[in-house]
């Protein structure tokens, strides 16, 4: 019966630890498998768990709103749509016939993974970093909207302009693609 | 270590409830449905069939585990955790009662109050859709397919009418978090200013959660059920467990953000009655009310669910945030 605050500190502090581990590690396994899976379902899979070990790293960073928009749009919208397209396709037939990696690939990857690291790690070393000022917990919402409708106005107008371009535009395709396979009836 | 072992306990607590009101949920709706239908529903496990949640579990256990030939093997195994762990963990945010005072220490009836908790709900329904979509694709059967794209498109479709609705509420409280949103509510609740966005979230909710007369991806006359149909064993039983978690859930939300959580409307109070009882009633009406209209509407048509969300439930929720807007602004 020793625990003291301090302790109950540093244990939480030890989980928050292994949690950002795992957030890392969901994080470059799933882009991994994003880019060197065979199956494409199993590489939009990939996309979805790194997304998710991103969106990790914003709640270890206490940005509660970034994290769930992050999960919302890309996993819940974005990806979903992707799943959607990988399951309307045809299976490719040789998806086991090639090997994808070669050992030339890996290895010309690795020189280069190698080349950048070291160019963005010396950047990273030089660079005087700052720390962060104390998050607000409550305030990041009211922020973000106060933002958006006072200094950053023209640039929300700006966005709204053009996603009712691109909803219009997807909207034309769409329906210039149904009259010419004339009318298959009701949904899938 | 206090905060430590209160968090533990009341994760362990809210999980076990869970499980249990899942495997009751089960019979209450075979019961229920048997009334419904003039049968009597299960009564031979135990006085009344109360032992039948049991029984069936025991059942799903000893069943052999299929895993048919092609399908994708860790996608298929994968699925039903996917769908399962998120109508778990929505339960997280959800307060179910004011703080209560136990061995002297203060404890708040929630596990924890999130500032964007309406956010992470819809987020997390939003993972829960890959659960059926993968399973379904991933069983390599054409019925198992065409119930995972049928699940898919109507998850996104109504979870944007839901959000549309959700934004009124949130206009109306200023938070997304749900325990404040319940504070708000305790003189007048939610459904007395916004009745239209209550009827919209009701039906959005129950398209989201593929239940009837929105479960199309399981059809069971058409589908012959759908996504899950190449599955036996515990992983069949993930996925029963994870619609009727849903099924709890959404009816312990729809509780917090239009019938007052746990309060009871202009202020009465009840002595010697605990808050959270009111909680469970609510909840416990409401999902009375999902099997109820269960037995009493037929399925919908496919493109009528899309025509549904998509010319009505969007445009009426839209126009419900307007006014909304309006209304709010003209009182100030």
């Amino acid at each position: 019966m020793d625990f003291t605050f301090a302790t109950e500190q540093k244990f939480l502090v030890l989980i928050a630890d292994i949690a950002f581990v795992g957030f890392i590690v969901a994080t470059l396994f799933g882009g991994i498998v994003a880019v060197g899976a065979r199956q494409l379902i199993h590489a939009v899979l990939g996309l979805i768990m790194s997304l998710m070990g991103v969106a990790g790293l914003y709640v270890y960073l206490g940005n509660h709103f970034i994290a769930a928009m992050q999960i919302l749009i890309y996993v819940g919208a974005v990806s979903i749509s992707m799943v959607f397209a990988v399951m309307l396709a045809r299976p490719p037939e040789d998806a086991k016939a090639k090997p994808l990696m070669f050992a030339t690939k890996i290895g010309s990857g690795a020189v280069i993974a190698l080349f950048a690291a070291f160019v963005v790690g010396r950047a990273v070393i030089a660079h005087p970093w700052v720390k962060a000022a104390t998050v607000v917990k409550e305030g990041t919402i009211r922020q973000i909207g106060e933002n958006l409708l006072t200094t950053n106005v023209f640039v929300f107008e700006l966005i709204s302009l053009v996603l009712l371009v691109a909803i219009t535009g997807s909207v034309i395709i769409a329906k210039r693609g149904r009259d010419n396979t004339d009318q298959q009836g009701g949904g899938v | 270590m206090d905060f430590l072992i209160e968090s533990v306990l009341k994760v362990a607590v809210v999980f076990g409830v869970l499980l249990g009101s899942v495997a009751y949920t089960t019979l209450l709706e075979r019961k229920f449905l048997g009334r419904l239908q003039v049968r009597h529903g299960p009564n031979r496990a135990g006085p009344f069939g109360l032992l039948q949640p049991l029984a069936d579990g025991l059942k799903f256990f000893f069943k052999e585990d299929i895993v048919p030939a092609n399908v994708d093997k860790p996608v298929f195994i994968l699925a039903p955790v996917i769908a399962l762990v998120p109508a778990i963990c929505i339960v997280a945010v959800i307060p179910f009662g004011d703080s209560v005072t136990i061995f002297g220490r203060e404890v708040k009836m929630h596990i924890t109050d999130m500032n964007v908790a309406v956010l992470y709900i819809l987020g997390l329904s939003g993972i829960g859709a890959y659960g059926a979509m993968l399973g379904g694709w991933a069983s390599n059967n054409k019925y198992g397919l065409i119930g995972a794209m049928r699940s898919g498109a109507q998850t996104i479709s109504y979870e944007l009418a839901m959000g549309m609705t959700l934004v009124s509420i949130i206009m109306m409280s200023g938070s997304l978090s749900l325990t404040k949103i319940v504070a708000g509510q305790t003189f007048y609740w939610n459904i007395f200013f916004q009745p239209v966005a209550f009827v919209l979230f009701i039906i959005a909710g129950l398209a989201e959660i593929n239940r009837t007369p929105f479960d199309m991806p399981e059809a069971e006359a058409e589908l012959a059920c759908g996504f899950n149909i190449e599955y036996s064993s515990m992983k069949f039983a993930l996925f029963f467990m994870a619609e009727y978690a849903h099924m709890i859930s959404l009816a312990a939300i729809t509780v917090c953000l239009f019938l007052g959580g746990w309060n009871l409307p202009f202020g009465w109070e009840v002595p010697f009655v605990p808050k959270i009882f009111w909680f469970i009633a609510k909840v416990f009406l409401l999902i009375v009310f999902f099997i109820w209209e269960r037995g009493t509407f037929p399925r919908l048509r496919y493109d009528q669910i899309m025509n549904l969300g998509w010319k009505w439930l969007m445009p009426i929720a839209i126009v419900n945030m307007l006014v909304t807007g309006v209304v709010m602004t003209l009182i100030g």
